[in-house]
């Protein structure tokens, strides 16, 4: 089921005086059917407001929503054949496993309702495609958070609906648990097909299992695209700060005659970009070790990560106290020197406009 | 480590020294004197040991009127308090406008005085020289025989007594309530309202067993606390409870005691005893229900 948002807006009317927020400010974009969607942003920015109008638990403001061609915006949520897996779970405490995936086909009315048998059936199904078949007799608080989780998917999963959201699902679980469960949760979607919607603020969860990521901020619609794609071709600054890890390394710079300057350094060609100020963020991948490279930077210290090297360093045009470039392990560093020289990859390194941080494109060579 | 228990001792102690002189030994010496036949509280003496107190209480007709006077308010009272608060507090954390308000007038019998409360019920109730009571008045308008509720039949009084005890023990169930039901996390109703759940079904299947645990302590408090009313028969019956046969297991020891045919601390000494006996036989039963029904 493909969804659409139209011009989809949510504000909340300020309290005691206090100015409103606009929460989501016209949301235009279109989830194509059975895909998993990562949908980003730092927190606060307006996500679980997104996921709360889609599943029909807040009304929006301004626009319309799209599941397929079924216009759903004025339908109540039980009508819209979502599932929701919530930050904390909600599951019912007072309810066993088994008990909590059956809860929501107990609700079934009328035409759809089913039997005990064909109940159960299902319940046994889903929660066999999260692996919790064996703990149906349990209740909520004996289990790991990471199986609760599965439970509260299996849950979510149980009434087959047409879209399932999933809001910070992975941000209670441990570091490794956080690993392990993305990939499940990869699995699970590309076995029921199911248009899955995954909001996350760790850009690396959301970079790793989606087929498209939608970046936001402040209730700002920022960028759509394969993860790749955006990470690589970010549409401005904000994008290309929030995505990757170690972040880009962004320094001020300056354009004289179509060539790009950090400090007195003459870095890179930039071909038709108009002379003046330029915020340059450049990838940690960005950076090749040379001795009397074209950037200069004074070397602070090189950290080993077995398949790569980090290496930290400074420069006083750089917007952070510290540059961050990551260079294959084989490669030499002398750690004795103090100055060390990178030459920049052209495709790695991105033009901003300094106030507006809007995106500078360049035909690099 | 007996360091540390002999601390925990120590500052125990200013409580257990407490406890043992108000509570341990009065608890002690009324169990010792409802076996005591005859005890004299100013000659310290008695004329035997024995079960005599007990199966005189027993045959007591007061007594035994007092008895049935208190079962009937317990087994009233208590279900349709604890009923009504529930409703009303649903009521309450379901409206948004002017809840703060609400809130107050529902709480406000709670901070006042029994009696004021009392004094509110005569004029509602009373048959006065000039006019039968707020309530015949209105029982007069519906084409009803005016009945006596505080000097007349039994049932009218029995009924007034309930009514007022679910009256004075309202606004603390309420009050309870609407912050047990305030603390339900809303994600669990998000969740069912996703699901499709109908309003009825969210309450029975998630806020009831939500609140469950506040609703035992308020079943059982409420259990306890019938069992000992007194005051508010008081309020409405005046003094002299066992002439208007309105008197409850306290009021019983209460005369006993002090009362018009008082001086007997022995028969006192063994209803306080049977009281307990059947307080802790109540609680008792109410325990095993509620961890049978949490095993379910
Ligand atoms: N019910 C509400 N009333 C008022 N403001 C709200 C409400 N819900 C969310 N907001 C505001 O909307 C913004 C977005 O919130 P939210 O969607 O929860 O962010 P996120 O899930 O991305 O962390 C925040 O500034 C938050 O304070
Ligand atoms: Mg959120």
């Amino acid at each position: 089921m493909k969804v659409v948002l139209q011009n989809l807006t949510k504000q909340f009317p300020g309290r005691n005086k206090q100015p409103g927020v606009t929460a989501v400010n016209n949301f235009n974009f279109e989830i194509p059917d059975g895909e998993l969607i990562g949908l980003l942003g730092p927190s606060g920015c307006g996500k679980s407001t997104v996921l709360n109008m889609l599943c029909g638990l807040q009304k929006p403001s301004a626009g319309r929503i799209f599941f397929g061609e079924e216009d759903v915006t004025d339908l109540p949520p039980e009508k819209r054949g979502v599932g929701m897996v919530f930050q904390n779970y909600a599951l019912y405490p007072h309810l066993t496993v088994l008990q909590n995936i059956l809860f929501p086909l107990q609700n079934l009315k009328g035409e759809q309702k089913l039997s005990k048998q064909e109940m159960t059936d299902r319940a046994l199904e889903a929660a066999k495609l999260v692996q919790i078949d064996m703990l149906l007799d349990r209740k909520p608080s004996e289990l790991s958070g990471g199986q609760q989780q599965r439970v509260a998917i299996a849950r979510a999963l149980v009434k087959m609906p047409r879209v399932l959201l999933l809001d910070e699902p992975l941000s209670n679980l441990d570091a490794r648990l956080r690993l392990q469960t993305r990939e499940e949760i990869r699995r699970i979607q590309q076995e029921t097909h199911i248009t899955t919607i995954f909001v996350t603020h760790d850009q690396e969860e959301a970079m790793s299992i989606s087929d498209h990521i939608v970046v936001m901020n402040a209730g700002v619609f920022q960028q759509m695209g394969k993860p790749q794609e955006v990470y690589d071709d970010p549409v401005n600054l904000f994008v290309a700060k929030f995505l990757g890890t170690p972040p880009i390394n962004v320094f001020d710079g300056e354009v004289r005659g179509e060539a790009l300057f950090i400090g007195a350094d003459r870095v890179l060609d930039v071909p038709g970009v108009r002379d003046g100020a330029v915020t340059v963020g450049i990838r940690p991948e960005g950076f090749l070790l040379r001795d009397g490279g074209a950037l200069r930077c004074r070397l602070k210290a090189v950290e080993i990560m077995g398949r790569d090297k980090s290496i930290v360093a400074e420069n006083p045009a750089c917007q952070s106290p510290t540059i961050r470039a990551i260079i294959s392990a084989e490669v030499s560093c002398d750690v004795s020197q103090t100055e060390i020289g990178f030459d920049i990859k052209p495709q790695k390194l991105c033009l901003f406009e300094p106030e507006s941080g809007a995106r500078i494109r360049f035909a690099a060579k | 480590m007996e360091n540390r228990d002999t601390k925990a001792w120590l500052y125990l102690l200013p409580a257990i020294l407490f406890l043992g002189v108000f509570m341990i030994y009065p608890l002690v010496d009324v169990v010792v004197y409802s076996f005591e036949q005859g005890y004299n509280s100013a000659s310290q003496s008695f004329s035997g040991v024995g079960f005599f107190n007990f199966s005189y209480v027993l045959r007591d007709p007061y007594f035994l009127q007092a008895l049935k006077n208190t079962f009937i308010l317990v087994i009233i009272t208590v279900p349709v308090s604890t009923a009504f608060a529930l409703l009303i507090s649903v009521a309450l954390s379901s409206i948004k406008k002017l809840q703060d308000l609400f809130q107050t007038v529902y709480f406000l019998p709670y901070v006042t005085n029994t009696l004021a409360v009392g004094l509110v019920f005569m004029i509602l109730f009373k048959r006065t020289p000039y006019s039968d009571g707020l309530v015949n008045l209105l029982i007069g308008w519906f084409g009803g025989e005016a009945v006596d509720f505080i000097d007349g039949p039994y049932w009218a009084k029995m009924f007034v007594l309930c009514f007022y005890t679910v009256w004075v023990v309202l606004p603390f169930k309420i009050l309870v309530l609407t912050s047990a039901l305030a603390s339900v996390d809303r994600n669990y109703y998000n969740a069912a309202r996703v699901d499709g759940t109908s309003r009825g079904r969210i309450f029975r299947k998630i806020t009831l067993p939500m609140i469950s645990p506040m609703l035992f302590y308020l079943v059982i408090t409420g259990f306890i606390g019938a069992f000992k009313a007194y005051s508010d028969a008081v309020a409405l019956f005046g003094t002299n409870l066992n002439a208007a046969g309105m008197n409850t297991i306290v009021g019983y020891v209460y005369d006993m005691l002090y009362g018009n045919s008082g001086g007997y601390p022995s028969f006192a000494s063994a209803a306080a005893i049977l009281l307990f006996l059947i307080v802790l036989t109540i609680t008792c039963i109410n325990l095993l229900v509620k961890n049978r029904s949490a095993k379910n």
